[in-house]
């Protein structure tokens, strides 16, 4: 097995950056979850990986606030050995009236190479990658995407059902995604990702939080989860993004647990022995009732935040590796990197 | 013929033209009931048990109004369920449906539980429930719709107040979809009509009344059009009066879309004279409109264009109405006065006995999901007795309502209700008395 740090495998990764899981073919995504794979051993993880980014410098740039992914990325990062360091934006400059692009222009002066961003607004991200010249991850933009959450989905996914013989795919599997799917970058990023790699995805919510075109997502769309849930291998639950709704979409958090919370009741409508997701965090009695939250005969929620550090420790390590060769391509063009 | 004693409770009506919307079915016969519900029905059918003779009158379904402010809870003075009931008993209403505008406000499956049990408790005849559409009727917080669908609601109303934000208007009819919720908006833009009390036009500028135009409706009734379009939802234009109203209705309903429309009595029988010297009787919201308009909106019942025909019955102290015609509340009584308004339109040959009926019966029974509404075996045997000949002069001493305000008062009519059997039970009767 090769080392990781000397990982270009059989189709090199040469994106440079990660703003949108349909900027990538499914050999990315393959490349990634490969890479992804190889971090959850935690001897590897917390080991032999150290100088994989050495010399680097990844910021964190959170114009929103956030724990989970914010930690995870700088743990992947520290793992690999880079220098990180973490912006809280929400209460700093941007709070003076600074511009993204201000905002931009300053942070490319720090010159780092890696450049993990949160922001309210779709597409802010990709405008930030413009204006920079370091690698940009999208740590979540609006409710546009969140693709490292999608990929470190896809990566529990493949851990949870993958046998010997079928080489980790998760092509055929039957996933319902439910809840708030308007609000929600993770459905987003993961119906564009479950879809490329073969799944059967559908969207169960109430008409108010399913955009009205995504019936054209290659998605199945239904507003009953009884009726949705039939024959679903996984059910992956999105929060209710009360924080998001400027109007009022469901009646009260009473309603909506009673039609559209998952419990024990509901998840019988699925296949037996169906899996239950949450990219958290979770409104427990919301859309999730604790006692299936908790279930580790059911629920993958814990895997999925162990798996998150694994993935985007792959993601680090792509993107390091494609800038790298960039840099060197540049070099011997006699460019400047 | 009195057979009690062999079929306890069976009973027949004889000798009646029977008037049947659902069927269209229009002929002598006679209909058997027995425990509630009507065993048959025809002309070849055999009376058994107990009989009512109904030679002279029209045996037809109970009427079903799907518009009625109670007092209960919060305003008794106004109106209880119980003084609701007997109106409506002796109006030939068998069921209505309770608005949620009642202090609390019904937008809690709760209450819709309180107002049903307190109706089967309390009143003569059926009492449903409309839950409120938006918390408090705040017109921007959505109800527990489908909880309170799952607990008997059977509509969905903003109350007097229309849903103003297209946004939460179309969140409304999208998310009530999916429960099969019937959504009812009053046809009416209040950026034209706020402030206003009576109909634009050159008796309202005489009189110096700040006035509405017909287009505020038609405005409105346009936005909810599209939006239903949109979403799929089943909507209910609530209480449409002007001609402008009924025409975008019209081509609406050339249209595959789930749009039904109501209009209340008073603006079947009434035009903005009956305001005369500032009667505030006659002060009404939508405001009464002029003659062509009524004319229209009768033409729409004979035409099947309007599905609906309600009370609208709004009852209010005098202490309300003994005010200046600007500062008197709108809204009159009509639970027992319903029926004969109609009937008189009917007798002076301008509204269609069947089509009147309909749109008092069958429309609303398939609007609100009931098995009701109709005369046909197995269906609940809710069934009047009408005299569609008898004159009588309308006087607001004679109302059952706990409130008077009237605007048919002193009026001369023509037709009455004079039996009113719910479930098989008599609940008002003159024929025996």
């Amino acid at each position: 097995m090769a080392a990781p740090e000397d990982h270009v495998g059989e189709y090199p990764f040469d994106r440079q950056h990660c703003l949108s899981i349909s900027d990538f073919h499914r050999m990315d995504v393959e490349a990634l979850l490969a890479l992804g794979e190889r971090y959850l051993d935690l001897d590897i993880q917390k080991n032999q990986a150290r100088h994989v980014l050495a010399g680097k410098t990844l910021i964190n740039v959170f114009f929103e606030n956030s724990t989970r992914t914010e930690k995870s990325f700088e743990l992947a990062a520290r793992r690999l050995g880079a220098d990180v360091i973490s912006m809280q934006m929400a209460t700093s400059s941007v709070k003076k009236g600074e511009t993204l692009l201000d905002t931009a222009t300053t942070l490319n002066a720090m010159n780092p190479d890696l450049l993990v961003v949160r922001h309210n607004a779709s597409g802010a991200p990709a405008l930030l990658a413009q204006k920079v010249s370091c690698a940009v991850i999208n740590a979540g933009d609006g409710i546009h995407e969140h693709p490292t959450q999608a990929l470190l989905d896809a990566l529990t996914l493949r851990q949870a059902f993958a046998t010997e013989t079928d080489g980790g795919q998760i092509d055929g599997l039957r996933i319902a995604i439910c809840g708030d799917v308007l609000h929600s970058r993770v459905a987003r990023s993961n119906v564009e990702l479950l879809n490329m790699l073969g799944c059967e995805v559908r969207l169960i919510g109430p008409p108010t939080l399913i955009p009205s075109d995504a019936d054209r997502w290659g998605v199945d769309v239904f507003h009953d989860m009884k009726a949705g849930l039939e024959g679903c291998d996984v059910v992956m639950m999105l929060r209710l993004q009360l924080e998001r709704m400027s109007g009022a979409f469901v009646p009260s958090k009473r309603e909506y647990f009673h039609f559209y919370g998952l419990d024990r009741r509901k998840l019988g409508y699925a296949k037996p022995g169906a899996l239950v997701m949450h990219p958290g965090p979770m409104n427990r009695g919301v859309e999730i009732a604790s006692d299936i939250a908790d279930d580790p005969d059911v629920s993958l929620i814990t895997q999925q935040v162990e798996t998150g550090v694994a993935m985007r420790m792959g993601i680090l390590q792509a993107l390091s590796e494609s800038q790298d060769r960039r840099r060197r391509r540049a070099q011997m063009d006699g460019g400047v990197s | 013929m009195n057979n009690t004693q062999n079929f306890p409770d069976v009973h027949s009506i004889i000798n009646a033209r029977i008037i049947d919307p659902a069927s269209d079915y229009d002929g002598d016969g006679v209909i058997t009931f027995e425990n509630g519900v009507i065993t048959d029905i025809g002309p070849d059918v055999l009376p058994r048990g107990e009989t009512i003779d109904a030679r002279g009158l029209i045996a037809a379904p109970g009427l079903i109004d799907m518009r009625v402010q109670t007092g209960e809870p919060g305003r008794e003075s106004k109106e209880t369920l119980a003084t609701a009931g007997r109106a409506a008993a002796a109006g030939g209403v068998t069921s209505f449906v309770v608005m949620p505008d009642t202090r609390p406000i019904i937008d809690d499956m709760a209450l819709v539980d309180y107002i049903m049990r307190r109706g089967e408790q309390d009143a003569l005849v059926n009492v449903l429930v409309a839950g409120a559409l938006t918390k408090d009727l705040d017109g921007k917080t959505l109800t527990e719709i489908g909880l309170m669908s799952e607990a008997g609601a059977v509509l969905f109303s903003n109350g007097p107040e229309p849903i103003t934000d297209a946004q939460i208007m179309r969140r409304l009819l999208s998310y009530s979809a999916t429960f099969n919720a019937l959504i009812a908006n009053r046809a009416t833009e209040p950026s034209l009509s706020d402030g206003t009390c009576a109909h634009e036009s050159d008796l309202s500028s005489r009189l110096g009344l700040m006035a509405a135009p017909a287009i505020s409706e038609r405005l409105m009734v346009e936005r909810d059009v599209a939006l239903a379009e949109l979403t799929g939802g089943r909507l209910l234009i609530d209480l449409i009066s002007s001609r402008e109203a009924l025409d975008v209705i019209k081509r609406a309903k050339t249209r595959d879309l789930d749009i039904a429309v109501s209009v209340s009595i008073n603006h079947l029988c009434l035009n903005e004279l009956d305001i005369g010297d500032y009667r505030t009787f006659a002060k009404l919201d939508p405001p009464l409109r002029d003659e062509a308009d009524r004319l229209a909106l009768i033409d729409g019942i004979n035409a099947g264009v309007i599905d609906v025909i309600v009370s609208d019955h709004d009852p209010r102290p005098a202490g309300e109405k003994r005010l200046p015609y600007a500062e008197a509340s709108a809204g009159a009584v009509g639970l027992d006065i319903l029926l004969s308004a109609g009937l008189s339109q009917v007798a002076d040959g301008k509204l269609d006995l069947t089509a009147f009926l309909a749109a008092l019966t069958i429309n609303p029974a398939t609007l609100l999901g009931l098995s009701s509404g109709r005369l046909a075996k197995g269906a609940p045997a809710d069934i009047i007795l009408i005299d569609p000949h008898k004159p009588w002069v309308c006087s607001e001493t004679q109302l059952l309502s706990k409130s008077k305000n009237t605007p048919f008062d002193g009026r001369r009519m023509t037709g009455r209700c004079v039996q009113t059997i719910v479930g098989g039970i008599t609940v008002f009767d003159t024929l025996t008395r």
